[in-house]
């Protein structure tokens, strides 16, 4: 045991063990890109989220924080790829809830973005009130989910009678927010207006903590800017030609004739377009998700979201 | 050549919770065996031969200090094939048997495939294992049955120098014989044999030089010829008949009786009076022995002596 | 050399054989499998699927069971019952004693698998009264399922270099339970900030990842698994386990014998 050939030997598993552990580290990497979604493949194969449930051995809580963060991953990597569906996200967040009724955040952010239009959601608002109503049921409590349960009936079904249920449930509620109330007696009279539903996004903007929920409220108000600013300047538009003659080639134009302050510009700091034919157009159609005017005519297809 | 040669070889155990307090268990170890010697390698128990051994056997590492074994380092394959080691107490694979244990050993040290079943037979044989026991399993061996295949693993690859530590532990009597016959049958054949043991009649009557261990320090090295036989000037003298006693005491000389047998030690000089006493009372004289040194007597003289530079 | 690997992995293959712990853990696992058919009242789509998901998860399960029970013997039990030091004063390196004992016991886990799977082929074939070509991927999972092995054998011959077998059990059972979430590990990472981010998502790499190598449930749902995923996984498996070893053979080099 001496000496000389021994430190060689050393040496040489030394440098041999680091260099197999990075090998192994690159292998990883490159099996991780292979197969991003591979490990949610199980989630297709539970027999029943409640057999899992019981499977857990009591670590429920664990389980339910893996699949919660499984759920948020699978959202965002499919999202910022533009997925035009999310055929996990119910199954994700149905056995999060299951193994951990009480996440509310999982119901929350079931009820934003399994309802919404893809690319931007699943499309499949039924299943969000289903989750809801779930939610509701082992958190009767909790005005959150009221709230949430009413937003999807107003914004995206259209049912403002069903909304109104819902928000008059949760205003009853012994520690509940008072805007509920408003909100109740608003979706009788003017359900269907933008007014509505700034107030709505507003509020589920300010009801959560979760970034995924606000920022996805935030660019539902700013798109309701949007189409709240387009009509005023095709207006506008329309009465500077009534009252000059002139088409005017730009915004420019009616900055100097007094008409406008300066030029005007969306919510994300770029100046709108002015067409020849006197409609206003966003300068980066890309960047906005939820916007109903604002875009070109042709080719680009929202499905119109639901008011 | 020697066939051990070590230069200020010593270990150091850090021991304690923390490590911290430092145990010596060699002081620096100069000592050389030569090539075809048989070297007994002494001392009581604790006294740091394991220690040595584990050190010259590439076991443990040496805090200080180095050796060579037949010229080479301990860590060369090569050199390694020509030595065979026996530690003391050693166990074995348990579910093995002694031919698969064996073969397995011959293995490693790279005895050709085709001679393995003749030398490892030839081995057991010599080792005095009876054939029935070699396809049973280790486990259901006695102590003196292990010792013996533990000296077969030791020698079946024909190594040049053999380290035995205590040999003769476990075995009885008839055992002891045997392997006292086998070393010196080894010994015969050229191989250099290194063993550690505390039983001096074993070591007076094999080895060529002994070594003397205590506390870790080297106590002396010596030839045993040298060191055993010379006469201490005295003589034993055995009688039978009590009637004596009296007057051998009045002269001085103790007497030691069992029963109607009495033993006086008397100084050389003195013999021829001690004798005249007991014809005088009508004793009968049973022997008369002159007394020599034996090696318990180098052993004990070197455990109380201060270290010694070696030769 | 390679006689030495050769004597010293047959031997280590040997003693796992005549341990009975081994049989108790076959018989065990067979008798698994083989209930699985006993469910007599569903549909034998359902079946086929329930006995390959039982089938193959038993396999993997004692499998990584026998690796941990006998892999954290392997250098510490030599080295209290001494039966070692015969061994090391022959002209044998120490990493060829630690690549051997690698080899021999990995050996005594494919001979295992290998078993359990004829077993869970016989159990198929009666079932199914034949088999069709996507069975062909039931091998694959089985062949990652090695791979998996590959992995926890060669932790537990890390951990058995240093430590004692208590630890050394429980360290390798550990990891593997945190291997089997090392993905779910790297997302907790991606999404935390600072110095969590940079040590979690670290962590993540390091410990072996088993949710890459467990293909049970595609496998059950018929499904075939990629050839590149069988390369990356291959090398995956043997760069970490080699890794690992060699650690072991740093760790062994430079150990003093007491």
């Amino acid at each position: 045991m001496s000496g000389r050939s021994q430190r060689g030997a050393s040496l040489i598993l030394c440098s041999l063990m680091l260099l197999m552990l990075g090998g192994s580290v690159l292998a990883l990497r490159q099996i991780t890109l292979a197969r991003p979604e591979a490990r949610l493949q199980d989630v297709l194969y539970i027999p029943s989220s409640k057999a899992l449930k019981r499977m857990s051995l009591g670590y429920n809580g664990l389980l339910a924080d893996i699949y919660w963060t499984r759920a948020v991953q699978y959202f965002g990597w499919n999202h910022k790829h533009k997925a035009m569906s999310y055929p996990l996200l119910y199954p994700l967040l149905e056995i999060t809830t299951e193994l951990d009724p009480h996440l509310i955040v999982a119901y929350r952010f079931g009820a934003t973005f399994l309802a919404q239009e893809p690319p931007d959601g699943a499309g499949e608002p039924e299943r969000a009130v289903e989750l809801i109503d779930k939610g509701i049921k082992a958190n009767p409590d909790d005005w959150h989910l009221y709230y949430d349960l009413g937003f999807l009936y107003a914004m995206n079904m259209g049912n403002y009678e069903a909304a109104e249920k819902a928000f008059d449930s949760g205003s009853k509620l012994p520690h509940t927010h008072p805007f509920l109330k408003i909100l109740a007696a608003d979706m009788a009279e003017h359900g269907g207006e933008l007014e509505t539903a700034r107030l709505l996004w507003e509020t589920t903007y300010n009801s959560t903590d979760d970034p995924g929920i606000r920022s996805n409220a935030m660019r539902h108000l700013q798109a309701l800017d949007v189409d709240e600013t387009v009509p005023k300047l095709e207006d506008l538009i329309r009465r500077y030609r009534e009252k000059t003659g002139i088409e005017p080639t730009s915004f420019f134009e009616l900055v100097q004739a007094g008409w406008l302050r300066r030029i005007p510009t969306d919510p994300l700091g770029m100046p709108y377009k002015l067409l020849p034919d006197g409609t206003v157009q966003v300068q980066d159609p890309e960047a906005w998700s939820f916007i109903r005017r604002g875009l070109a005519p042709k080719g680009t297809s929202e499905s119109p979201q639901k008011p | 050549m020697a066939a051990i040669e070590t230069v200020a070889l010593r270990k150091t155990y850090q021991v304690g919770f923390w490590r911290k307090k430092p145990k010596v268990a060699l002081r620096p170890l100069n000592l050389s065996v030569r090539e075809g010697e048989v070297f007994g390698y002494l001392g009581p128990n604790g006294a740091g031969k394991t220690t040595t051994l584990r050190l010259l056997m590439g076991l443990a590492a040496p805090t200080g200090g180095s050796f060579k074994i037949l010229g080479g380092e301990i860590n060369d394959p090569a050199i390694r094939s020509r030595i065979g080691f026996l530690p003391e107490q050693p166990y074995f694979y348990d579910y093995l048997t002694p031919l698969e244990l064996l073969n397995y050993y011959a293995a490693l040290s790279a005895v050709p495939a085709k001679d393995r079943t003749r030398r490892i037979e030839a081995t057991l044989k010599r080792v005095g294992l009876q054939e029935d026991a070699w396809g049973t399993q280790l486990r259901k061996f006695s102590k003196g049955m292990l010792q013996r295949v533990g000296l077969a693993q030791a020698i079946v690859h024909e190594p040049k120098v053999v380290v035995l530590d205590e040999p003769m532990s476990g075995l009885d009597p008839m055992g002891r014989r045997e392997v006292r016959d086998l070393i010196e049958e080894l010994n015969h054949e050229g191989k250099t044999i290194f063993f550690s043991t505390h039983i001096l009649s074993d070591a007076e009557a094999l080895c060529d030089r002994v070594a003397v261990l205590n506390r870790g320090e080297l106590r002396g090295v010596g030839v045993v010829a040298d060191l055993v036989g010379s006469v201490k000037g005295n003589v034993e003298i055995m009688w039978h008949g009590t009637a004596a006693n009296t007057d051998m005491e009045a002269k001085g000389f103790s007497c030691h009786a069992v029963g109607e047998t009495v033993r006086a030690i008397v100084p050389e000089m003195e013999v021829d009076k001690a004798i005249d006493i007991l014809r005088n009372h009508g004793a009968r004289l049973m022997a008369v022995t002159p007394m020599r040194t034996t090696l318990e007597d180098y052993f004990l003289a070197k455990l109380g002596a201060p270290a010694e530079v070696t030769q | 050399m390679s006689n030495r690997l050769g004597a010293i992995a047959f031997n280590t293959f040997r003693e796992a054989v005549r341990d009975r712990v081994l049989y108790n853990l076959i018989i065990f696992a067979l008798l698994m499998i083989g209930s699985s058919l006993l469910l007599g009242q569903i549909t034998i789509a359902v079946q086929k699927q329930l006995l390959i998901n039982l089938g193959l998860t038993a396999i993997s399960i004692f499998g990584v069971l026998i690796a941990i029970f006998i892999g954290i013997g392997l250098v510490s039990k030599e080295i209290d019952k001494r039966t070692l030091y015969t061994v090391l004063t022959r002209p044998v390196q120490r990493w060829e004693f630690i690549v051997g004992k690698f080899f021999g016991l990995v050996g005594t886990l494919v001979v295992n698998a290998g078993l359990m799977t004829v077993g869970f082929f016989v159990a198929l074939l009666y079932l199914m009264h034949g088999l069709v070509r996507s069975d062909l991927s039931i091998l694959a999972a089985v062949y990652f399922i090695l791979l998996q092995f590959l992995i926890v054998t060669s932790i537990a011959l890390l951990l058995s270099s240093f430590s004692t077998p208590i630890e050394s059990a429980v360290l390798t059972f550990a990891i593997f339970v945190v291997g089997s979430f090392s993905e779910d590990l790297r997302s907790f990472a991606e999404a935390a900030k600072g110095a969590a981010h940079y040590i979690t998502m670290a962590i993540s790499y390091l410990i072996p990842n088993f949710s890459a190598l467990n293909y049970i449930a595609s496998v059950a749902h018929g499904e075939a698994i990629p050839g590149n995923i069988v390369l990356l996984n291959t090398a995956y498996a043997i760069l970490y386990a080699g890794s690992a070893v060699c650690a072991a053979s740093l760790i062994f080099q430079n150990r003093n014998m007491k």
